[in-house]
């Protein structure tokens, strides 16, 4: 069983900056058990020799010429914006 | 001291490129425009967005790596690095990371003892971080109320470079700076300018005991943003960390964040988050594989690197001469003048001291032109020298009408002048002669001000110390 | 006079195009009928023109139109540009009736992970439509659309159109463009098509395929052929043993699949056994480790900063962590988790390392298959459309709906659903499974089995 402490719950969801209840915490540690425990099927397989697949695809040099574009217009930029402080956006400090 | 400690210095460095458009979106790259004016739904991470690669940002990428003597990859995949910040707005940079476009190669840095071969470990392609501004009464960071982020410069594209820890000393890490830069700036791929940002580097610092092989804790060193400054820093944080060993402790691990503008007070430290930044293969890109006949057509399109040119110039002149004149990018004009006739040395030193004062391109010289100003620098004014030196990169700049400016020599003509002078200072006239040999360069000064510069000063020199001695 | 419930895209544009009908009066027919199904997260005003109306799932962005993800943290998110294929059907007078519901993210099987509440399965409306573009599969067999687009990342577009009856086709990867997309796991995510019959899913499916400049992922297409031929003669159909004998498939899916592979065998079909060992064993653990490690870094752009849902906090951590606690489901969340932990220094090589080697295991063993056979076939759906609220505490139950559809989307291949007969009154589909750019071949072949078929795409109950 790979289970998931509660320490690596709260590690993980630090690392995705997921902020956990108490209860969230215990309820996911449950079910990421769970599922962590189901994926780890893949650990059966020796496929040392086989390479990764990051993609379906076998195609690449897919690039584009470096001809400008026209931009959004401020209004577009900051269209769904929380908040804006002149043309910057605006949160809070880091 | 009972022994002798030895730096290992890395060095890690990220040039901006200057095309046109930004690496992963076709929003314009470079200044210019208000906030936020130069982005899209890529560079804002907006839902839905996906990245399209520039290629000559590729390209450049690979002259770079070939120029570095680097292994260019068959195959380069971009990676995603994930972390939060502000002016990371898709949570990711997209850079390289287990398979670099360019890796393996080498820099010889030339010095007065020969060559100091300093190892690539790789070049690869990522891009930039949008700009923050931190807002806060006090304009400190740690006060800040607020973050302002503007997205201009976030996408563009970056190359970063990896040197081996193969430097020993604040010195060579300064030259290979210099010379890395000055090789970016001829490829033509970045202004490579500190003060603008477009060339960043951090260095890593640890000490070991001489003869060792090990690597001991190292600190990081960021936010330097002049070569001279690097140098001062790193030369402070080694003795700093020999101070700590001999005193019998240990180096913490820790990031040193200098405060441009003030080099002398002690930088920021910050003790290092473990990070984990969870590479993985961009999903949304396809593989690099550049084509045979490209790579061959960038590499034949670098000239005769600099470092090159620095080890060919050190056997006319010093190696000192040689460096200077390399790095910043005057040894070709300094060649021209060379075949126009003026003396290697004299030509030399011009361009290293009043040519560098007078803000020209060296590219707009006439050559031919400034080498007879250079071959007759001595018999002409130098008011006059320094004006045709500033309108050396004009169209249509001839040495004629500064040559006409001849030096007044003729001691018939300056000895009323000399008189004049000590008779109007009496008082350091009389201290000169009592043993006050310094006072001969005010009277000299005094003469060259009355003249306007057009004296000789080798005959004022000698005709205001016969005057004042009296013979 | 317009039959909303049974008319197609294809009798539509006949309709339009001798001047029976008008464009408005055909975008009004679906879009005054009442939406009892919750498909729609939101409808449009007639935008006008004289296309056929269309409905697409909210995680294409479509510029001015609300485009949520079926998330709160974009509840209020406005797009400022079109999707490529949102624009690709504007280009050819598609009028955009509405929004359909989906779960959070496209993430799930069943709809119920809409921030919004589940959608309702035509057939049984206490039954889920599947997932997670169940809105588009309800809005097209519930009348309220003649077409849809939905997206597929493991199923998402082929489960949901067995649970409903329809036909949906999940595209070769790189064949549609994901510009614009809202993405959950990128190396998977693959929009495309649900209609009431073949030919439509092939038409629309020409309206949206081909390269994008913007996404590079994107290849030329081949020219689509809308299928005539009643017969399979010729067509070398598989029938993967392993995913027509798994645990968990239920006797009257079985028995309908059964029946239409005997059925393509008498249309001159040369029929096969075959086997996918690996691929249906390891499918779905590959799955959920790639795609939420995907979704992982995709998701992570939602931090309150510049668009959509924004929590208070005192600093810029703080802010995002109350941002994507409140804005974020369950299921959201849970996948952030697992591929986080997949990525994650230490965890990378036994966990996102190895289940790209396993999908390349997935890609050799479907390569070895197609070269014997044209195209494979098996159930889309373990089951028929269950119960609301019956798997939505267990998430490992919820994922295991997937088994089927998951082994080819790994792999990049092209599978259409179509509707082979019904088990406990409800629909059961059928999977065609082709080699990369062989959507000509499972056209053809869905084709002829529909007619053959003769499967009635309209809810009993609503007829
Ligand atoms: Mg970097
Ligand atoms: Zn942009």
């Amino acid at each position: 069983m790979a289970g998931i402490s509660k320490d690596e719950v709260l590690h993980v969801a630090r690392l995705a900056r997921l902020e956990l209840s108490e209860d969230e915490v215990a309820r996911f540690q449950e079910q990421l058990s769970a599922i962590l425990d189901a994926v780890s099927k893949v650990s059966e397989l020796d496929l040392a020799d086989v390479p990764p697949t990051a993609h379906p695809l076998e195609i690449e040099n897919a690039w584009a010429e470096d001809e400008p574009r026209p931009c959004l217009s401020l209004d577009d930029v900051f269209a769904n914006a929380p908040e804006r402080d002149d043309d910057y956006f605006r949160m809070p400090p880091a | 001291m009972s022994e002798t400690w030895e730096p290992v210095i890395g060095l890690e460095i990220h040039v901006q490129l200057k095309t046109e458009t930004k690496m992963f979106c076709r929003c314009r790259n470079g200044f210019g425009g208000g906030p936020n004016t130069q982005t899209c739904p890529v560079c804002l991470a907006f839902p839905g967005a996906l990245p399209v690669p520039n290629r000559r940002a590729i390209e450049e990428a690979i002259k770079l790596g070939l120029a570095l003597d680097c292994t260019i990859a068959a195959r380069a995949v971009f990676h995603r690095k994930n972390y939060f910040y502000p002016d990371n707005p898709k949570a990711y940079q997209i850079s390289q990371y287990d398979e670099p476009l360019c890796s393996n190669g080498r820099l010889a840095v030339p010095t007065a003892d020969g060559d100091v071969t300093i190892g690539i470990t790789r070049a690869h392609l990522e891009e930039d971080a949008a700009k923050n501004v931190h807002v806060a009464a006090s304009g400190r960071l740690h006060g800040a109320t607020a973050t302002l982020v503007d997205f201009n410069r976030c996408g563009t594209p970056l190359i970063e470079i990896v040197t081996e820890p193969d430097i020993h000393d604040a010195d060579t890490a300064k030259r290979f700076l210099q010379l890395l830069r000055q090789t970016v700036v001829e490829l033509d791929l970045s202004d490579a300018e500190l003060e603008k940002g477009s060339m960043r580097f951090d260095v890593n610092v640890s000490v070991r005991p001489a003869g060792s092989g090990e690597l001991r804790t190292r600190t990081e060193l960021k936010n330097m943003n002049s070569f001279n400054f690097a140098a001062k820093g790193i030369e402070r944080e080694i003795a700093r960390q020999i101070g700590i060993y001999e005193a019998g402790g240990e180096v913490q691990q820790e990031t040193l964040h200098f405060v441009p503008g003030e080099e002398d007070s002690p930088p920021i430290r910050s003790k290092e988050e473990a990070q984990d930044y969870r590479y993985f293969p961009e999903p949304d890109l396809v593989p690099v594989h550049p084509p045979a006949a490209l790579v061959e057509r960038l590499r034949a399109e670098i000239g005769e690197l600099p470092g090159a040119r620095i080890g060919r110039i050190a056997d006319t002149l010093s190696f000192y001469d040689a460096d200077v004149l390399v790095t910043g990018g005057l040894d070709r004009l300094w060649s021209a003048l060379v075949g126009a006739g003026a003396d290697a040395k004299e030509a030399a030193n011009v361009l290293s001291n009043q040519f560098v004062a007078a803000g020209v391109d060296p590219g707009t010289v006439n050559a031919a032109e400034l080498a007879k100003l250079v071959a007759a620098r001595a018999e002409i004014p130098r008011a006059a020298f320094d004006e045709a030196l500033s309108k050396a990169g004009d169209a249509g700049f001839a040495a004629g009408p500064y040559l006409e400016q001849k030096l007044v020599a003729d001691a018939g003509e300056l000895d009323p002048v000399i008189e004049r002078v000590i008779a109007a200072s009496p008082g350091q006239a009389e201290q000169f002669r009592s043993g006050k040999e310094g006072l001969l360069g005010f009277f000299v000064g005094q003469v060259m001000k009355e003249t306007g510069g057009k004296a000789d000063p080798r005959i004022v020199n000698e005709r205001v110390r016969a005057k004042l001695s009296g013979t | 006079m317009i039959d909303a419930l049974r008319l197609t895209a294809e009798e539509a544009k006949k309709l339009l195009d001798a001047r029976e009908i008008s464009g408005a009066e055909l975008f009004a027919a679906y879009a005054e009928r009442d939406d009892d199904l919750h498909a729609f997260l939101y409808r449009c005003d007639d935008p006008g023109g004289d296309g056929i109306p269309i409905a697409l799932k909210d995680v294409i962005g479509t510029k001015g139109v609300p485009t949520t993800a079926g998330s709160k943290i974009l509840e209020s998110y406005l797009p400022v540009y079109d999707a490529t294929v949102a624009a690709n059907c504007k280009r050819h007078g598609l009028r955009l009736l509405g929004k359909t519901n989906t779960d959070e993210f496209a993430m799930g099987s069943s709809t119920e992970n809409s921030a919004f509440g589940p959608s309702r399965n035509p057939w049984d409306p206490a039954r889920v439509p599947g997932g997670s573009g169940g809105g588009s599969a309800a809005a097209v067999s519930g009348g309220l659309a003649p077409w849809a687009l939905g997206s597929d990342t493991g199923g998402s577009i082929k489960q949901p159109s067995a649970l409903c009856g329809n036909v949906g086709l999940r595209p070769t990867y790189g064949t549609v463009s994901r510009f614009g997309v809202v993405a959950f796991a990128s190396s998977l995510d693959q929009v495309g098509p649900v209609a009431k019959n073949v030919r439509d899913c092939a038409y629309l499916y020409s309206i949206i395929a081909g390269r994008d400049a913007n996404d590079t992922t994107t290849v030329e297409v081949p020219e689509v052929e809308l299928p005539t031929a009643q017969d399979l003669k010729g067509m070398r159909i598989g029938v993967p043993t392993e995913m027509n004998e798994a645990d968990g498939i239920e006797p009257g899916v079985s028995a309908a699949v059964r029946k239409a592979i005997e059925l393509a065998e008498s249309l001159g079909a040369e029929v096969g056994e075959c086997s996918l060992p690996r691929s249906v064993d390891y499918g779905v653990a590959c799955y959920y480790l790639v795609a939420p490690a995907e979704a992982s870094s995709n998701l992570a752009r939602y931090d309150g900063a510049r668009y959509g849902l924004r929590s208070d906090g005192d600093d810029f951590r703080e802010m995002v962590m109350a941002t994507r606690h409140d804005g974020l489901g369950d299921e959201p969340k849970r996948r952030i988790m697992i591929g986080t932990y997949a990525l994650s220094s230490g965890y990378y090589d036994a966990y996102y390392g190895k289940a790209q080697r396993v999908r390349t295991m997935i890609r050799r063993e479907h390569a070895e298959v197609f070269e014997k056979f044209d195209l494979i076939v098996s159930p889309t759906s373990p089951t028929v459309a269950f119960a609301i609220g019956e798997k939505a505490g267990n998430p490992l139950a919820m994922y295991l709906n997937d088994l089927l559809t998951i082994p080819s989307c790994m792999a990049g291949l092209p599978g259409l659903n179509i509707p082979c007969g019904l088990s406990e009154g409800l629909p059961v589909g059928l999977q065609l499974i082709g080699p990369q750019f062989a959507e000509n071949t499972l056209f053809r072949a869905g084709h002829a089995l529909e007619q053959a078929l003769g499967f009635d795409v309209v809810p009993e109950r609503l007829r």
